[in-house]
């Protein structure tokens, strides 16, 4: 089975929910783990790397939680099944950028996917729709305990989990959350926001990780310390940030909308005339349109519209999920206009915003429970 | 004053940031802070930039001559200079020196909390109570209790056969 037909469609892949997941897109808790007496996969050169991979591998393979998983060689993939991995974000751009000695096993669910060799010899990660760092954590953490059986990591008393980058050092953990913040970004608190998240110890990127851009409002916010702190803690402080931020964008809904609606109504609806009418769009202009559109749904002014139809629209709109659907390699200008086809015949069926909501039912607060 | 990154140019753009109760400062000059995108605040947060920049330098001023070597892995520390990653786990014993400032700086603290693999949550538990026996022990022998004394040293010999069964095991 190839990556194509293994991987949810869009509108599959759209439809899972989870709590809070009008805010927050995704839930992610990676650990970084290596192997005894072997170096790092950056510094191994490809026999000691294919080594590494072929002891991996298997151990990964034989749980039972991945017993339907699709495993695989990174130099058996294409270059757009790798692209579509990382649109997806089941693996990171540096690892679609490994070949021969690097692989990559996904579970059935896609909620839990191994990258072999990438920075280091395990990559493991657990991923969830909405706010579920907890469950998470407690997922990956139970992956850790069965494989730590069949390998032999590298481990120090003092220093914990040995890792390529001292920055990952002791738990090895990443606990990560992928926000939605259009308000924020519109009654430009964002800066301000993200220094105070910044003071705390935690990171704020873009859409796809380390130095990329916020593209479409979405921000993922991660712990930077790993060493010197309980992996529960970690979790627990950034549930606690993230409480607060949903909290933050509610509000910033809430008050755009009673001071500022014309600047709110404006934004959406010209927004929703370029993604319905446009001829010629690019990627990133279309998530940003985009964002706009799901703002605009989360504050009634679609109704009929569900959220997962922009779910669909931001992924089948990416340069690789369009390409896929063609056999020829598509130019950036052929992509720009098959994706305002796309998009003039998805929004069709879409009515133009009501731009007085009757009863603004879903703008009530989305108040995070511990 | 230099900027912290080319060391060429005079530094026009000066950084502080408190993370977690410690000033970090960073002083750059127009061309490097633009270059790190320090003029966009979305993409930039200081401790990454002083995770890249402090790693090579602190590793440098700590080792004498900067020959130190890995021996298992032949990994320099102009190598770590140039990526900003070990070679192999080895590598942190051979570095330690040079690495505990900058671990200092990075992390919450330098000793690890949290999760470790079965195998050494067993040996660190015995050495836990290796640890209290043998203040036990002390005390028996200055009270002249010796029976207890006498049984408490075979209780220690036996934890240490079993730490030394988990080591060679």
């Amino acid at each position: 089975m190839n990556i194509h037909e293994f991987l949810a469609s869009p509108p599959e892949d759209s439809k899972r929910t989870g709590p809070h997941d009008r805010i927050v897109l995704s839930s992610r808790v990676r650990l970084a783990r290596n192997l005894r007496g072997m170096s790092f996969p950056g510094w191994a050169k490809k026999p000691e790397r294919i080594k590494a991979l072929e002891t991996v591998r298997p151990a990964v393979e034989s749980l039972e939680q991945m017993s339907e998983a699709f495993s695989e060689s990174m130099d058996n993939l294409t270059a757009l099944d790798k692209q579509i991995l990382v649109e997806r974000h089941l693996i990171s751009r540096e690892h679609a950028a490994k070949n021969a000695g690097s692989g990559l096993v996904l579970n059935r669910e896609e909620s839990l996917c191994v990258m072999i060799n990438e920075e280091d010899h395990l990559r493991m990660q657990s991923l969830r729709p909405g706010l579920q760092i907890k469950e998470a954590w407690q997922a990956i953490d139970q992956i850790d305990s069965l494989v730590e059986k069949k390998l032999d990591y590298a481990f120090s008393p003092t220093l914990g989990y040995l890792t390529a980058c001292p920055t990952n050092l002791g738990t090895g953990i990443r606990v990560s959350a992928m926000l939605h913040l259009p308000a924020l970004v519109i009654s430009e608190q964002i800066n301000q926001i993200i220094q105070a998240v910044n003071k705390l110890g935690l990171a704020v990127r873009g859409l796809y990780g380390e130095g990329t851009e916020a593209l479409g409002n979405v921000f993922q916010v991660s712990n930077q310390m790993t060493l010197g702190e309980l992996e529960t803690d970690i979790v627990e402080r950034l549930n606690k940030v993230l409480a607060q931020l949903i909290e933050h964008e509610e509000n910033g809904r809430a008050s755009l909308l009673e001071n500022k609606p014309k600047v709110v109504f404006n934004q959406i609806g010209r927004a929703y005339g370029i993604l319905a009418n446009a001829h010629s769009i690019s990627s990133k202009e279309t998530m940003n349109l985009l964002s706009l559109f799901r703002l605009g749904i989360d504050l009634g002014l679609f109704p009929g519209t569900a959220r997962s139809l922009v779910d669909e629209l931001f992924l089948i709109t990416q340069p690789a999920h369009l390409q896929r659907n063609y056999s020829e390699k598509l130019s950036a200008d052929e992509r720009d206009l098959l994706r305002s086809d796309m998009l003039r015949e998805r929004l069709r069926s879409v009515s133009r915003p009501h731009t007085v909501p009757a009863t603004p039912t879903s703008s009530k607060l989305d108040k995070p429970t511990e | 004053m230099l900027c912290d990154i080319c060391k060429q140019n005079v530094a026009t753009v000066h950084l502080t940031q408190m993370v977690e109760g410690k000033t970090k400062k960073v002083d750059l000059c127009e061309a490097c802070s633009k270059e790190k995108g320090v003029d966009d605040p979305t993409g930039f947060s200081l401790a990454d930039l002083l995770l890249g920049l402090g790693a090579a330098q602190e590793v440098e001023q700590s080792l004498p001559s900067g020959e130190a070597k890995c021996s298992r892995c032949g990994f320099t520390h102009s190598d770590f200079k140039k990526t900003g990653r070990l070679g192999c786990a080895e590598c942190y014993t051979t570095f330690a020196e040079g690495l505990e400032g900058l671990l200092k700086n990075m992390h919450k603290g330098t000793k690890h909390l949290g999760k470790a693999p079965a195998a050494f949550r067993q040996t660190l538990d015995l050495s836990d109570k290796l640890q209290s026996l043998q203040v036990r022990l002390d005390k028996a022998v200055s009270d002249e209790q010796f029976e207890s004394a006498a049984q408490i040293r075979d209780e220690i010999n036996s934890v240490k056969n079993q730490i030394t069964e988990l080591a060679s095991g």
